[in-house]
């Protein structure tokens, strides 16, 4: 029993449908058409999309399953799904019409600086990321179905390729042509593999390099034949169209436009990661490549293809195995035993997540009203100390650069940098130590209480057992925060008591 | 309407209690019960007469297979361990008990659903539903656009668009499932009191009509007690051990 084709397709400004007033039709593409739609009780202009039915089952089916994920998204980077019409009347979904600008636009200005790049990769990879954590894979990732809020927020549009991984894939039946668009399609979605959510990092490389070089890296293919040369093909490195791209964008880049999902990147909070950090991305020989592929090189690319299997994970389990782990690491003498605890544990979180990713960050502290003071000399000095110290405690961890990287943060309020720093960095667990139980500590309160109190991820506190050290707490503590003042910038303005002795003890 | 779909309780009495409290808890409003009351469990009589309360208060019951075998004349289909049990249930039941699942319809109808306990093409035959091609049968014989089927102890959900090509899900408990107007349906929502994929907590269902959502739920139980008494009864050693380890 098929469904009776939507009748209605003559639809007039001002007409009335399930109480959605039609304002004015914004576009008719070839699979539907949008509408700005009114309603009394709205609280945000609405977007009407009304499928226009050919001779395309694909085209109904996609549109059954945006009708299916869509009300089940949530957050700034999808948006609002406000209504559905079935399919016995006039089929629509009704959504927040997202006041923005699309993606699109830009590239006809690439290509664009390499900052301005990483920028735009990083904000479509937190939403990408966003998507991932909701269990859905978009699969149909390209610059007209990303747009971006008036605050710069990303947001992705279209989820009429995309797969739940906890409901049903309507788009599993074989469909003759791979389900995505020809230029940002992934090798595995050719392949008809649709369960692997870094298909949509392999898109967003595809228009990192576009905007990046002003060049296609696989083309406008439309047929399968055009569009199984990317199992094969290199594309040109960037740094053949720009001899001046930085390596560490090509890196990122090739990174994700990798054959095998299994070389990409491991989550798009990894990737985002590297793009706002480019002074950590780990240099490979992707970043060094500077000549079109060679014939060695094509048959590598190939060999991958060829003994890949579709991994049989799911967005949840790939994620798990993937997270970003920051270890809040004091490297000050009296925390010398916590530190050693603090490497054992994060060793731990790491061998549970084969591809996670460890930010190693240690929090230099300064006075509040030093940070308008230019940086002097014994600043850098203290920071570079620091840093060389944090890779030293690193180092019996034994990670590969990739896997790793340094952080040394100047701030006032070592909790809330360590906070920020999760929070913008997307960290899914912070390994902190912590000092002794006295009650001194409990009543003034730790980095680790409040980060842990705070904290919108899992947090691990590292402990010490060590009886006799928990009975000299109260009174070391005293010696030193009165000891700890030596290295300090200086200031006019000094805080008060209470407040200097609750930020020294919670110095990390 | 909110419909908890229950099958196979098979005399399990604290599968069927578990299950209804739980149904109960998630806004059941109506009750459908696919068959195999009886069979395998040690308490064939309390769960015949629970399936009778909810009937008198509307609820659906069909008739499967070991209700049939129970009640009606010898079924040289059932091996020699279920034959043993039946003939140990039907002991166990009183003859207004056995008359109501000797009355029981094969199948039901409401318009949007079928309800059967085997399939839908030859309800009387009770042949079964063992993958996408038996799903295909019955997927293109059956009317309503979507069928709800027992007979098989494990949870699955096919389903077919307008290419006429049958895919199956296995459902993940919790998760409501959007039934698409557009396609067709054909849900097995597994043992209530017999599951036999590996895990030992009870299987049901919940369909909300109005906002055309099934979710297949896991509810656990105290299965070993369930076990404890097949052994008391002197029933199979194989039916204790397949509620404790779901296999």
């Amino acid at each position: 029993m098929e469904p009776d084709p939507p009748h209605r397709h003559g639809l007039e400004p001002g007409q009335i449908i399930d109480g959605f007033r039609l304002v004015e039709r914004l576009h008719r593409g070839g699979m539907a058409a949008l509408w700005h739609v009114t309603r009394p009780d709205l609280a945000v202009p609405g977007i009407m999309k009304i499928p226009l039915f050919g001779e395309d089952p694909a085209a109904i089916v996609g549109f059954e399953v945006e009708q299916m994920i869509l009300p089940l998204l949530h957050g700034p980077h999808v948006p609002r799904w406000i209504a559905a019409g079935g399919f016995e009347a006039q089929p629509y979904i009704v959504m927040e019409l997202i006041q923005g600008r699309s993606l699109r636009a830009r590239l006809e200005q690439a290509p664009l600086a390499p900052g301005e790049v990483a920028a735009i990769g990083a904000r479509v990879a937190e939403a990408l990321h966003d998507l991932h954590q909701q269990q859905v894979i978009h699969h149909d990732i390209k610059p007209s179905n990303i747009m971006f809020r008036e605050d710069g927020t990303a947001v992705l549009i279209d989820f009429g390729l995309a797969r739940h991984d906890r409901l049903p894939d309507l788009l599993a039946e074989q469909f003759r042509l791979p389900m995505g668009t020809g230029p940002y399609i992934s090798p595995e979605q050719v392949l008809h593999n649709r369960t692997d959510s870094r298909s949509d990092l392999f898109a967003l490389g595809v228009i990192l390099y576009h905007l990046a070089t002003g060049a296609r890296p696989f083309g406008a293919p439309t047929s399968v034949r055009g569009l199984r040369r990317r199992l094969y093909e290199e594309p040109i490195p960037p740094r053949v169209h720009r001899p001046d791209f930085p390596l560490w964008l090509q890196e990122i880049i090739l990174h994700c436009l990798e054959v095998d999902p299994e070389q990409r990147y491991a989550s798009a909070a990894q990737l985002a990661f590297d793009l706002t950090h480019p002074e950590t991305v780990a240099l490979t020989a992707r970043a060094e490549a500077a000549e079109a592929q060679s014939p060695w090189m094509r048959l590598r690319r190939l060999v991958p293809r060829l003994a890949a299997k579709p991994t049989a994970r799911t967005t949840m389990q790939q994620l798990h195995r993937a997270p970003i782990v920051m270890a809040a690491v004091d490297l000050t003498q009296e925390w010398e035993a916590l530190a050693d605890a603090l490497r054992a544990t994060a060793r731990q979180v790491l061998q549970a997540a084969p591809e996670a990713r460890l930010a190693c960050v240690s929090v230099l502290r300064t006075h509040r009203l030093a940070l308008d003071a230019p940086a002097d000399v014994g600043a850098t000095h203290r920071h570079v100390h620091r840093l060389v110290q944090l890779q030293h405690w690193a180092r019996p961890l034994d990670l590969p650069g990739r896997r790793v990287s340094f952080h040394v943060l100047e701030a006032p309020d070592p909790a809330a940098a360590i906070l920020e720093y999760a929070r913008s960095n997307r960290v899914d667990h912070i390994v902190i130590g912590s000092r002794g139980a006295s009650s001194l500590r409990r009543f003034m309160g730790s980095v680790s209480t409040q980060v842990v109190a705070q904290a919108a991820c899992t947090v691990t506190v590292v402990k010490v057992p060590d009886a006799e050290r928990g009975r000299a707490e109260d009174t070391s503590l005293e010696e030193a925060i009165n000891a700890s003042n030596g290295s300090s910038t200086q200031t006019q303005d000094a805080p008060t008591a209470s407040e200097d002795r609750d930020a020294r003890a919670a110095r990390l | 309407m909110t419909i908890a779909l229950l099958t196979d309780v098979h005399s399990n009495r604290e599968a069927l209690e578990a299950c209804l409290a739980h149904a109960q808890e998630h806004g059941a409003t109506q009750y459908v019960f696919l068959g195999d009351y009886v069979g395998y469990g040690a308490d064939p009589a309390w769960v015949v007469d629970t399936v009778m309360d909810f009937v008198r208060q509307g609820a659906t019951a069909l008739r499967g297979n070991h209700d049939e075998a129970a009640a009606g004349p010898e079924d040289v289909r059932l091996n020699a361990d279920a034959r043993y049990c039946i003939d140990w249930t039907r002991k166990e039941l009183s003859s207004s008990q056995l008359e109501f699942l000797r009355k029981l319809p094969l199948t039901a109808e409401d318009g949007v659903c079928l309800y059967v306990h085997a399939n839908g093409w030859d309800p009387k035959n009770f042949e079964y539903i063992l993958g996408p091609m038996q799903a295909a049968r019955n997927l293109q014989v059956v009317r309503a656009r979507i069928t709800f089927c027992g007979h098989m102890h494990e949870p699955m959900l096919y389903h077919m668009g307008l290419t006429q090509r049958v895919e199956s899900f296995s459902p993940i408990p919790g998760t409501p499932i959007p039934l698409s107007a557009a396609r067709r349906w054909l849900a097995l929502p597994g043992a209530v009191g017999q599951p036999r994929d590996g895990n030992p907590a009870a299987c049901y269902a919940i369909f909300d009509e109005l906002t055309n959502l099934l979710c297949f739920w896991r509810v656990p139980y105290d299965h070993q007690s369930a076990a404890r008494k097949v052994r008391a009864a002197g029933l199979p050693e194989r039916y204790a051990r397949q509620l404790l380890h779901g296999a």
